[in-house]
């Protein structure tokens, strides 16, 4: 069993309706630590020392957070700005991170169509996701497909409910499955439809 | 002229008269106040004929300058300079006054007298020179530095001198001691003299360290300023009496003491408090030495007395330029150290009148003596002037004195006063973040206390100009006042206001109704004491129902800075209760619709401004 840790940045979670579908979804699983940013420092002042020990207790890392102006709410880069430090995550001795698994779950306004060379924002998710896979790639960290939810403002209940349900079956294969292949992630149809 | 009255009018006047114009022409005002001795003294003017007398008892400011010199040296920033002391201060000494004995051999006196004028001739004017160093604000630098330690060590060449001098009159077998000369000490067998020369430096060194600052702390207590200052010349005049009890010179000793003191809680009260008495008595004493110059005699001996004090001048120049050169001076700095130090030194005056009444030298040679001493005293400080005003600017190239020099004692930048509860946490606060700030506490129990936990605090009234002025008010960029009292701020701010209006103040208030007061002060940086604990306490509080931190974060930072604004309008209406409590509940209600707009503001209401045409939801 993997231990999955979900880093996750809301701004403003009481009046989110997706993150918290997919929070509940898999809140108190076993082997599975969520990280509330928002919560634990809520005036930006990170604990680089905790984060860093929880990191490395860690194999599966996984962001979870709403697509704010095609990029993550300002706490979680600051959490990567500090926490991902020189000497520990890359760079001589930055070590801490190798082999890991790192990937973006994320929600959107924009529909996956909206996400295509023709679409409103022209660009792939994959290729506006660059810079977590970059980050992952510096970190000796292998980056899997990321996982997403468009169209917030369109979603229908049992649409969301669904969603969540896949997202549940993903966290539970990344902690459980024997091994883990990018190409046969359960989630993976979905993001192609 | 006699009297104390008639006196005092024509020295102050005569000093008020000379001493600006001789700033203003950029002379220093050492010099102003010799022009004004000699302008008051018996061959001009003809107000003042005892110039001797007075000279004698202004002696004491110049003790009192060792003390409060002492006062600003730490001993460990003492130690650093031992070598500076032992090296250059000796050779110093012993060059001059070996050149100087060779040369009055030379010129036909006998060996006493020649050693006579040797040593007394080799000693600088600490009086002058110091005082022109603080008064350029130099004493810091590696000129005021290397002057310093020369002087120091021929303060403490004072002491041999002047045991040697009874010698020489017993060589000259003109036995004359009465045992008046200096130490009543003189009179017991030389083993005695020792001990007790060791004996009292000890007891000064014990006194500074454990009698003072209980003295100090007992006197303090009673908040009267009298008192506390007159304690402060009980031990310079302590001091000054043990050393000439034993026959040391008390300069040394009131520096020691000074330097002890150094730091102690009470250095900046001390300062303040002595400051004026050493100005006011360095003053008298330069007049006094201007009235002594006895231009009859130096008219008619006009050639050999002219002669001499250049000759002087010259030799003792040429020795500390060798010095300076060795201790790496450069051109410009060296001629300041060089020429600044060329001078006779007041102590000449009493080694002449010991020696005279010692019967090694006739009244004749000891006047002209006398007369050579306060030439040069006057002669140096005009030629700092040219060299100041005429050579310099000529060979500006070479000079650049513009570079950082490391002061003897380095002022931080703010001042903190009140060192209570409030006021620890936050010089705890800047000290983690290396700011060492001068801090200031009216209770000597709390300064003691503080002191042992390793705080540097002082004690003292921080509404007396004069102590904020020690406290390095002028240099500060920054005054936190952590006191609660609004009449003491509001003081506080009265001052600051008039004399250092380039100081930032910040200011510790208890309420809303101080607050108005100090802002009504003109003042800007206002803290009320409860407004930050209160808001945080509130903002926990509100995590506990359940509440997300990062909002309520925001919404208390906001709170806060509605707060304040509204303080702002509400001080113009603090006398007129009706409007007042109108405008607070509009205030209020403002800030509760701007806070629960912010609270309700859902940030997901455009979510289909991200998406495709097509698929935005046609109800919207
Ligand atoms: C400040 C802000 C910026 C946003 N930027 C984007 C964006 O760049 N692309 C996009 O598709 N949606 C964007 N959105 C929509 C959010 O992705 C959407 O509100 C969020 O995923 C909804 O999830 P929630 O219900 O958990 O809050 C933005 C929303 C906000 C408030």
């Amino acid at each position: 069993m993997r231990k999955v840790l979900v880093i996750f940045a809301h701004p403003k979670y009481e009046h989110s309706e997706v993150n918290q579908a997919l929070i509940r979804s898999i809140e108190g699983l076993e082997g599975v630590t969520i990280r509330d940013l928002y919560e634990l420092y809520p005036d930006f002042n990170i604990d680089v020392q905790s984060e860093q020990e929880l990191l490395f207790e860690h194999e599966i890392i996984l962001f979870q957070h709403p697509f704010y102006w095609y990029s993550c709410p300002p706490l979680l880069k600051q959490w990567m700005d500090l926490v991902l430090e020189f000497g520990w995550a890359y760079g001589p001795g930055g070590i801490y991170l190798k082999g890991k698994y790192l990937l973006s779950s994320i929600t959107s306004g924009g529909s996956s169509e909206a996400y295509q060379p023709d679409g409103k924002n022209r660009f792939t998710l994959e290729e506006l996701l660059r810079p977590f896979e970059q980050t992952a790639y510096l970190c000796k960290m292998e980056y899997l497909p990321y996982f997403h939810i468009g169209g917030t403002h369109r979603i229908k209940d049992d649409e969301l409910n669904q969603k969540s349900l896949d997202f549940q079956k993903l966290v539970f294969h990344l902690r459980d499955a024997e091994k883990i292949v990018s190409e046969s992630l359960p989630h993976l149809e979905q993001n192609l439809s | 002229m006699s009297g104390f009255l008639p006196s005092a009018i024509v020295y102050i006047l005569a000093a008020i008269v000379c001493v600006p114009i001789a700033k203003r022409l950029g002379m220093g005002s050492v010099l102003g106040y010799l022009l004004a001795g000699i302008a008051i003294g018996p061959y001009l003017v003809g107000f003042i004929q005892e110039g001797q007398d007075i000279m004698h008892y202004t002696e004491f400011g110049v003790v009192m300058m060792l003390f409060l010199i002492g006062l600003e040296l730490e001993p460990e920033n003492l130690w650093k300079m031992k070598n500076l002391i032992l090296n250059a201060g000796l050779t110093q000494v012993l060059v001059t006054s070996a050149l100087i004995i060779g040369l009055g051999i030379a010129f036909g006196f006998t060996w006493q007298i020649s050693i006579t004028i040797g040593f007394s001739m080799a000693l600088s004017s600490t009086a002058i020179v110091l005082q022109s160093l603080k008064e350029k604000n130099v004493m810091g630098s590696p000129v005021g530095k290397l002057s310093f330690g020369v002087l120091l060590m021929q303060d403490i060449a004072v002491i041999p001198i002047l045991a040697i001098l009874p010698l020489l009159a017993v060589a000259n077998e003109t036995v004359n001691t009465s045992g008046e000369g200096h130490g009543f000490i003189e009179q017991f067998p030389a083993w005695v003299q020792t001990l007790s020369l060791f004996g009292a430096v000890g007891l000064v060194i014990l006194l500074g360290r454990y009698g003072f600052g209980p003295l100090l702390n007992y006197v303090s207590k009673t908040h009267l300023r009298e008192l506390f200052t007159a304690s402060a010349l009980l031990i310079v005049v302590g001091i000054t009496f043990l050393m000439e009890f034993v026959g040391l010179s008390p300069a040394l000793g009131t520096f020691l003491g000074g330097v002890i003191l150094a730091n102690s809680p009470y250095k900046h009260a001390l300062e303040s408090d002595l400051d004026p008495f050493k100005g006011l008595l360095l003053g008298m004493f330069f007049m006094a030495v201007g009235a002594t110059i006895n231009f009859g005699l130096i008219f008619s001996n006009a050639s050999i007395i002219i002669s001499a004090t250049i000759g002087v001048i010259i030799l003792k120049s040429l020795v500390l330029l060798i010095i300076g050169k060795i201790k790496k001076l450069e051109i410009g700095n060296n001629l300041k150290f060089a020429i600044g130090l060329s001078q006779i030194g007041e102590f000449s005056f009493v080694t002449y009148a010991f020696a005279s009444q010692l019967g090694i030298i006739d009244l004749s040679i000891s006047d002209t003596l006398m007369a050579i001493t306060a030439l040069s005293m006057t002669i140096t400080p005009i030629l700092m002037v040219i060299l100041d005003k005429v050579i310099f600017p000529k060979m500006s190239t070479n000079q650049g004195p513009k570079k950082e020099m490391d002061t003897i004692e380095t002022r931080s930048k703010v001042i903190l006063v009140g060192f209570s509860h409030f006021g620890s946490t936050l010089g705890r606060f800047l000290r983690a973040n290396g700011v060492e700030a001068t801090v200031l506490d009216y209770n000597p129990d709390r300064v003691d206390f503080l002191r042992k936990m390793g705080f540097k605090v002082y004690y003292g009234d921080a509404t007396r100009l004069d102590l904020l002025h020690s406290a390095g008010a002028e240099e500060a960029t920054l005054l936190i006042s952590a006191i609660k009292n609004p009449e003491t701020n509001l003081k506080l701010i009265e001052i600051c206001k008039e004399n250092f209006p380039k100081l930032e103040i910040m200011l510790r208030a208890k309420n809303r109704v101080d607050a108005y007061e100090l802002m009504e002060a003109g003042m800007e940086n206002i803290y009320r004491e409860h407004l930050d604990t209160s808001i945080r306490m509130g903002e926990d509080a509100l995590k506990k129902l359940g509440f997300r931190a990062h909002t309520i974060h925001r919404l208390a930072a906001s709170f806060k800075k509605y707060d304040e604004e509204a303080l702002k309008v509400l001080v113009q209406y603090k006398n007129n209760q009706k409007e007042y409590i109108s405008k607070i509940k509009l205030q209020i209600e403002s800030q509760e619709t701007l806070l629960s707009g912010e609270l309700s503001r859902k940030f997901s209401m455009n979510d289909h401004a991200w998406d495709s045409e097509a698929m935005k939801n046609p109800e919207n």
